[in-house]
Parts: C-alpha cells; sequence; structure tokens
C-alpha cells in the first residue's frame, strides 16, 4: 500500500534524523550531552549495527504508533457517550489469521540482517594485532603477546587529578593503543569476578570471566581516542574501571610500542595477573 | 465438602470464623489470605520505592551525593530489584488477586488446600525479615548488605561477597521460593478440580488462565533457582566448587541456571496482568473478550516458549554464534503470541460502548505501553544489537517499561476493578484518575529518556556517570519523583475511601462485569458458595 511505504519511509526518515542527529552532537568516541542515539561508529561492525538499529528503530516506532491510532480511534469512536451500543462481536478468523501472519513475516524480516550482522561479529577475521585485557576489581589490565608480551595496568584518573579537556570517569593513566584499520583480535578474561569490556564506538562487548578466555576484534577505521566503561557489576567501584583505546597510524603504534616496552618491563603490574585456564579462546 | 462438614458450618452463626489476630495468623479463608497478601505488598512496596526515590536521587546529578560509600548504592540496587520482584508483583498478582478472585470466579467455596494457602502467605514475612537482616551483616570486605543485583552472579556473589549478608539474601529467596512453590501447588489442584459444575476449562475467565499457566511456570522454574542458589551457598560455606574455575567449576553455569529460571519469572510477573487486563477491557468495553481461545492459548505459548530462551540474558558471555542464533530465533517467536493478545484487545474494545473508568484508564495504558515495552524487547532479542546494548540503561528502560510500568498498571487496574468487591465500599473516582495520570506521566518521563542513555553508552548499576549522561539522567529522577508522588496520592485515595466508606454494590460495573465474583455480595460473605453455584 502506497500510504504504508509512504509512513515507513518516514518513520525511518525520522529514525535517521533522530539518530544522526545525536551523532552530530556526539563526541566521536565517547557520549555528548543529551545524546538520543548510539555513538558514532569508527569500525565496519559498529556501522553495520548502527544502521540494523535504525531499520529495527523503524519497525518498532511504525507498530507503536499503529497501537496508539488504533487506541485513539477506540476512544473517540467507541466510547459509550458516542457509542452506546456495543456490538457482539467475538470472532473474525480471517483478521486472527491476519495477525499471526504478518509479525511472523516481519520477524523473519527481522531475522535476516540480524543473523548476517551476528555472524560478521562472532567470524573472527585473520587478526593483525592480538592483545589481551584482563578484568580486575578495579582496573582493566593488557598484555601485547605479539609485542614480547608486555602488561600494564589501566586504571581511572580520579577527578582531582584530571587535566583540562579529559572526560571525568573515563579517563585513564595508561591507554591501550592500537594501529589503524588493522584487525585487532581482543582476548578477554577476568580475574576475580565477572566484568565486561565494551567500546561502544567499535561496538563490541565482550563479559570477562574467571576462568575462561572470551574474544572479540574490531578494525578501527579512524584515529583518535574512544572510550568505554566496564558493563558488568562487578563490586564497588564498578563505575570507576574505564577502558581507553587510542587508535593511531601503524608508525606511531611501532613507537609506542618500543616505548612501552621499556616503560612497562619496567614497572611490574599492581596486581600480577593470575588466570587458572587454558589460554585459547573457549566455546 | 461432605454434609456434615457443611452442617456444622450452617450452625455456627456469627461464630463461623476466629477473631482477632488468630484469624490472620491461623487464617484457612482466602479472602483473608488474598487480603494479607495484598497488605504486606503494599508495605513492601513503600520500601522498594524508597530504594528507587534513593537510587534516582543519587543519579539526579553527576558525583556521589547520597551513596559516598559505592557499595551501599549496589546494595540499594540489589534490594530494589529483589522487593519489588519477590515483595510486591508476585504477592500482589497472585497471592492477592489470585486468592481473592480465583475461588469466586470458578465457584469454589475456598482454595483446596486452605491451611497450605496460609504458609504461602507467612512465608513472605519470614523472607522478607532474612531479606532486611541482611543489611545488617557485612557483605563485601568492609560494607553491609548483598551488593551483586537481583541477579546474583557468581563470583561476585561468592568470593565477592565473604560476610554473611549474601547468605540471608539466599535463605530469605528459599522462603519465597518455597511459598510460590506451594503456592502453586494449591492453585493448580484448586483450578483443575474445583471449578463449579459448568465451568469448563474453556468456560473459565481469562484471569484464571492467566493464573493457572503462571503457576505452572513457578512450579518448574523455582526449583532450578533453588537449586542454583544452593550451588551458591554450598560454594560460600561448604567448600564446593560449582562456580569457582580453580576447582573446576565455572561462573557461567550459575548464570544458565538462575536465567532457565529468570526468564520464566519474568513471564511469571506478566501474565497474571494479561489476565487482569482481559478482565478489565471485556467489562468496561461491554463486550465479551475477542477471540477467548487465542487469548487462553496464546498465554500458554508465552509460558511454554518462555522455558527455552533464557539465554537470551548471556549474549555477551561468550557463547558460539549458532547458540546466540538459535536464541534470537526463539526470542522472537514469542512476539507472535503477545501480539495476538494485544490485537485482541483492541479488537475487544472495537466496537464497544467504552466507559473509561479508572480500572479502564488504567489497562489502556497497559496496552499501549507493555507495546513500547515489547518492542524493545524485540530489540534486544536480537544479539547482533544487544552486543551494544547489553548491560545499558537501554535494558533498564526495556524492563521497566514492562515491569514498573505494564505490570504495576495491571496491578493499579485490578486494585480499582476490584476494591468495591474486596473492601465494600466504592473509591473516589476523581482521586483515582488523578492518581492515574499523575503515575502515567512520571513513569513515562522516569523511563523514556533512559533509552536514549542507553544508546549512548550508559552501563547499568552505576552510581555515578561521566558527565554527558547528566542531562537525561535529571529528567529521568524528575520524572520518578512525580510516580512516587503519586504513589502518595495513592494511600490518599485508599485513606478516603475507608473514610467515606459509600457502600458499593454486588456489581458496580454493569453489564459487562460477567463473572462470577459480581454476583456475590461486595464484600462477600467470610464463607462463599456454601451452595455450589450452576454456570450455565
Amino acid at each position: 500500500m502506497k500510504a504504508f511505504s509512504r509512513l515507513t519511509a518516514m518513520a525511518a526518515g525520522a529514525a535517521a534524523l533522530l539518530t544522526s542527529a545525536g551523532a552530530s552532537l556526539a563526541g566521536l568516541g565517547q557520549p555528548s550531552d543529551w545524546q538520543m542515539g548510539l555513538q558514532d561508529s569508527v569500525t565496519p561492525v559498529m556501522d553495520d549495527i548502527t544502521s540494523f538499529n535504525t531499520f529495527l528503530f523503524a519497525i518498532t516506532t511504525a507498530i507503536a504508533v499503529f497501537v496508539l491510532v488504533l487506541l485513539a480511534i477506540i476512544i473517540l469512536r467507541f466510547n459509550a457517550r458516542v457509542h452506546p451500543v456495543p456490538s457482539r462481536t467475538t470472532h473474525n478468523t480471517p483478521l486472527e489469521i491476519l495477525w499471526t501472519i504478518i509479525p511472523v513475516i516481519i520477524l523473519a524480516v527481522i531475522a535476516v540482517p540480524s543473523f548476517r550482522l551476528l555472524f560478521i561479529q562472532l567470524d573472527v577475521p585473520k587478526p593483525d594485532l592480538t592483545i589481551k585485557a584482563t578484568g580486575k576489581q578495579w582496573l582493566w589490565s593488557y598484555s601485547y603477546p605479539d609485542n614480547g608480551n608486555f602488561e600494564f595496568d589501566s586504571t581511572v584518573v580520579a577527578d582531582k587529578d584530571l587535566k583540562p579537556g579529559q572526560p571525568r570517569l573515563l579517563t585513564v593513566d595508561n591507554e591501550v593503543v592500537v594501529p589503524v584499520n588493522k584487525v585487532v583480535h581482543v582476548l578477554v578474561t577476568g580475574a576475580d569476578v565477572i566484568h565486561s569490556f565494551t567500546v561502544p564506538s567499535f561496538g563490541i562487548r565482550i563479559d570477562a570471566i574467571p576462568g575462561r578466555v572470551n574474544d572479540t576484534w574490531f578494525k578501527a577505521t579512524r584515529e583518535g581516542t574512544y572510550y568505554g566503561q566496564c558493563s558488568e557489576l562487578c563490586g564497588v567501584d564498578h563505575s570507576f574501571m574505564p577502558i581507553v583505546v587510542r587508535v593511531v597510524s601503524e608508525a606511531e603504534f611501532n613507537t609506542w610500542v618500543g616505548q612501552a616496552k621499556q616503560k612497562y618491563a619496567a614497572e611490574a603490574p599492581a596486581q600480577p595477573t593470575a588466570i587458572a585456564a587454558a589460554s585459547a579462546p573457549s566455546r | 465438602m461432605d454434609a456434615i462438614a457443611h452442617g456444622a458450618h450452617v450452625d455456627h452463626n456469627g461464630h463461623a470464623h476466629p477473631h482477632g489476630w488468630r484469624r490472620y495468623l491461623y487464617s484457612t479463608n482466602h479472602k483473608d489470605i488474598g487480603t494479607m497478601y495484598l497488605v504486606f505488598a503494599m508495605i513492601a512496596g513503600v520500601i522498594g520505592g524508597i530504594a528507587s526515590m534513593l537510587i534516582r536521587g543519587e543519579l539526579m546529578f553527576p558525583g556521589l551525593q547520597i551513596f559516598h560509600e559505592t557499595h551501599y548504592y549496589d546494595v540499594t540496587v540489589t534490594e530494589h530489584g529483589l522487593i519489588m520482584i519477590f515483595f510486591v508483583l508476585m504477592p500482589s498478582m497472585i497471592g492477592g488477586f489470585g486468592n481473592w478472585m480465583i475461588p469466586l470466579m470458578i465457584g469454589s467455596p475456598d482454595m483446596a488446600f486452605p491451611r497450605m494457602n496460609n504458609i504461602s502467605f507467612w512465608l513472605l514475612p519470614a523472607s522478607f525479615a532474612l531479606m532486611m537482616c541482611s543489611l545488617f551483616f557485612v557483605g563485601e570486605p568492609g560494607s553491609y548488605g548483598a551488593g551483586t543485583g537481583w541477579t546474583l552472579y557468581a563470583p561476585l556473589s561468592t568470593s565477592g561477597h565473604p560476610g554473611p549478608a549474601m547468605d540471608f539474601v539466599i535463605l530469605s529467596i528459599h522462603l519465597a521460593g518455597a511459598s510460590s512453590i506451594l503456592g502453586a501447588i494449591n492453585f493448580i489442584t484448586t483450578i483443575f478440580n474445583m471449578r463449579a459444575p459448568g465451568m469448563t476449562m474453556h468456560r473459565m475467565p481469562l484471569f484464571v488462565w492467566a493464573e493457572l499457566v503462571t503457576v505452572f511456570l513457578l512450579l518448574l522454574s523455582l526449583p532450578v533457582l533453588a537449586g542454583a542458589i544452593t550451588m551458591l551457598l554450598t560454594d560460600r560455606n561448604f567448600g564446593t566448587t560449582f562456580f569457582d574455575p580453580q576447582g573446576g567449576g565455572d561462573p557461567l553455569l550459575f548464570q544458565h541456571l538462575f536465567w532457565f529460571f529468570g526468564h520464566p519469572e519474568v513471564y511469571i510477573l506478566i501474565l497474571p496482568g494479561f489476565g487482569i487486563i482481559s478482565q478489565i477491557v471485556a467489562t468496561f468495553s461491554k463486550k465479551p473478550v475477542f477471540g477467548y481461545l487465542g487469548m487462553a492459548y496464546a498465554m500458554v505459548a508465552i509460558g511454554g516458549i518462555g522455558f527455552v530462551v533464557w539465554a537470551h540474558h548471556m549474549y555477551n558471555v561468550g557463547m558460539s554464534a549458532s547458540v546466540q542464533a538459535y536464541f534470537i530465533a526463539a526470542t522472537m517467536v514469542i512476539a507472535v503470541p503477545t501480539g495476538v493478545k494485544i490485537f485482541s484487545w483492541i479488537a475487544t474494545m472495537w466496537g464497544g460502548a467504552v466507559e473509561f473508568k479508572t480500572p479502564m484508564l488504567w489497562a489502556v495504558g497497559f496496552i499501549f505501553l507493555f507495546v513500547i515495552g515489547g518492542v524493545t524487547g524485540v530489540v534486544l532479542a536480537n544479539a547482533g544489537v544487544d552486543r551494544e546494548l547489553h548491560g545499558t540503561y537501554y535494558v533498564v528502560a526495556h524492563f521497566h517499561y514492562v515491569m514498573a510500568i505494564a505490570a504495576i498498571f495491571a496491578i493499579f487496574g485490578g486494585w480499582y476493578y476490584w476494591f468495591p468487591k474486596i473492601t465494600g465500599y466504592m473509591y473516589n473516582e476523581t482521586i483515582g484518575k488523578l492518581h492515574f495520570w499523575l503515575t502515567f506521566i512520571g513513569v513515562n518521563i522516569a523511563f523514556f529518556p533512559q533509552h536514549f542513555l542507553g544508546m549512548a553508552g550508559m552501563p547499568r548499576r552505576i552510581a555515578d556517570y561521566p558527565d554527558a549522561f547528566a542531562g537525561w539522567n535529571l529528567i529521568s529522577s524528575i520524572g520518578a519523583y512525580i510516580a512516587g508522588f503519586a504513589a502518595l496520592v495513592f494511600f490518599y485515595g485508599l485513606a478516603q475511601a475507608f473514610l467515606r466508606k459509600e457502600p458499593a454494590a454486588a456489581n458496580p460495573w454493569g453489564a459487562g462485569a460477567t463473572t462470577l465474583e459480581w454476583t456475590m455480595p461486595s464484600p462477600p460473605p467470610f464463607h462463599t458458595y456454601d451452595t455450589l453455584p450452576l454456570v450455565r
């Protein structure tokens, strides 16, 4: 029906407007004031999540508006004052079939891009770099097994120690540094309780579970600094263990690796990582 | 009931039941027990509501204002969840309205096991007492109470909470679970065996169908929770390592066991609401519910499928792609019978002569707001996008829309609908409508912006947040306070009705109220159906 497809297009347009409005207000890699939509994407996976989310938003908005319109008609046309004699209709088999079949079709239409997105996220491409993140109470430890396996702690910077421009509760002392446009394989585990590693701009989230090595991957296509926060309740300072990934050029990354090897070899991590699990990702 | 007992009853005149405290402590009367459940739920609701006011107070501005020791924020969040689920929603909808209305609706003099009904109720104050006790014992080192979230994940709930507070929470939940399991046995037996002559299963009110499916879910899911939390108890106190990898265990085992209960639990929390809404919509549209069989069996389908979708709460634990794909598909299937119900309610009202009295306002509000909560659930069902939204305020928004909004609307709808029957008094329609509108405005302002917070990346269960989240958090807190004020209006209306004492007719709602409870006086006598009704 032409009216229906126009309505859907309008809904999709409104959705795109809302999310892009949110995105234009969003500081890259971190949330911005009054943000309503997802953070800006810097990976192909997040691009896919964003477009699938817009698609879902259009469908869900259409459904909610449809129900609202029906209720409005009922309130206006079938209230007892204007419609005092109730009908006795309790069945309408064609209608019942329709309102079973149409939702099934809508769900099938959702399922196709949904499964595609799922497999893109979970099929790890051949990695250019592997890093390991360990969630601890209450900081993240990162190691670089490809580069001599140096390890360092990444701890939140207290409010009073922030420099101007550094976002509160998101800034850390030692950031994760990765090269741009490279497939990074992230191995994640937990040292004590369950934590969760996420970077919204990358579209990744994976739990850090003791006794288990989980993994995710990303390919950042823009240089910059990207923030996330621990996403599984892990004790008193759950709010205070952010994740910061700085994406730099390959040359700058190599320089940083050289410096890091020296810096982090000299400083042993505050809490040595103790894991009692296999080193291969669990499935 | 045999003739001798029946004869003995008739002789007792005004002394047919005990008085004073014995009437309630030793009760074997479904109406008194139902009342006790409702009173209990109201008291617990105030306490759980105060917890939510504290949470929103903390989150109103960036920085720590109330909970300078953040463990107590986690404890408040945990208590808020456990209280609302186990001591407000379940007791009011199942113990309260279920006990009151099921026997009246099916033409039964009481429940199948009236004395077991009593212990089902009294286990709850005991459970609540243990829950409150937990606040006075060490949880995490150096602070009191359990701050694990209502989901109680190990290892935070085992090695992460070495003190006894967590053990009190576990024992509390054991009692609450036992209460519900015994209640389930009672309701199932009553509904299957004690319907009056002529009241076939396919003539039962939809509220009874809803309660029947709900209690089957309770019966089958609660033992799994009991097992899971017992394993927490033994890991904590008796040297087992079910959830400890260093002993060969796995934290994920807890999550699978918990959510195998946890997902049916959320249907337990909404199905009675579906039943209440069906009764209200039919009554105030002056039409029977559209598609009765579809409605009944949609609830059966929702309950059944609800048992095989649990891991959609676990999309980010590291499960394989094929397992996640299965759970995506199974979860989305539930949207179909749910849609059938929404459309059937709308079709019931369509062509009706709808009176928008207070109960009907709650019901119409339910239908729209449950659709909003439901569609965000469809979004979250897709693991690909849940990747981004899990553990954020988008999830908090979703479940508050379906629980704190829809389920609460069903409870208040049922409350105003059945208040005249239960108490014999009419409530004040103006105060009732004011309560509705204030609540409607408050909860929407409180929870709709939380979708934005989640999309923007705000995690759950954090006491302080990055400054960018301040705007919508302020709005959300204001909405919460409006809803909190609305609760005061509710209690004012309650007091006013009891002071005014305007008598209610047996059927204050007119021709649309066709179920058996409306044939009884308001309030009904202590014993009803000494002579069974004949249902044609």
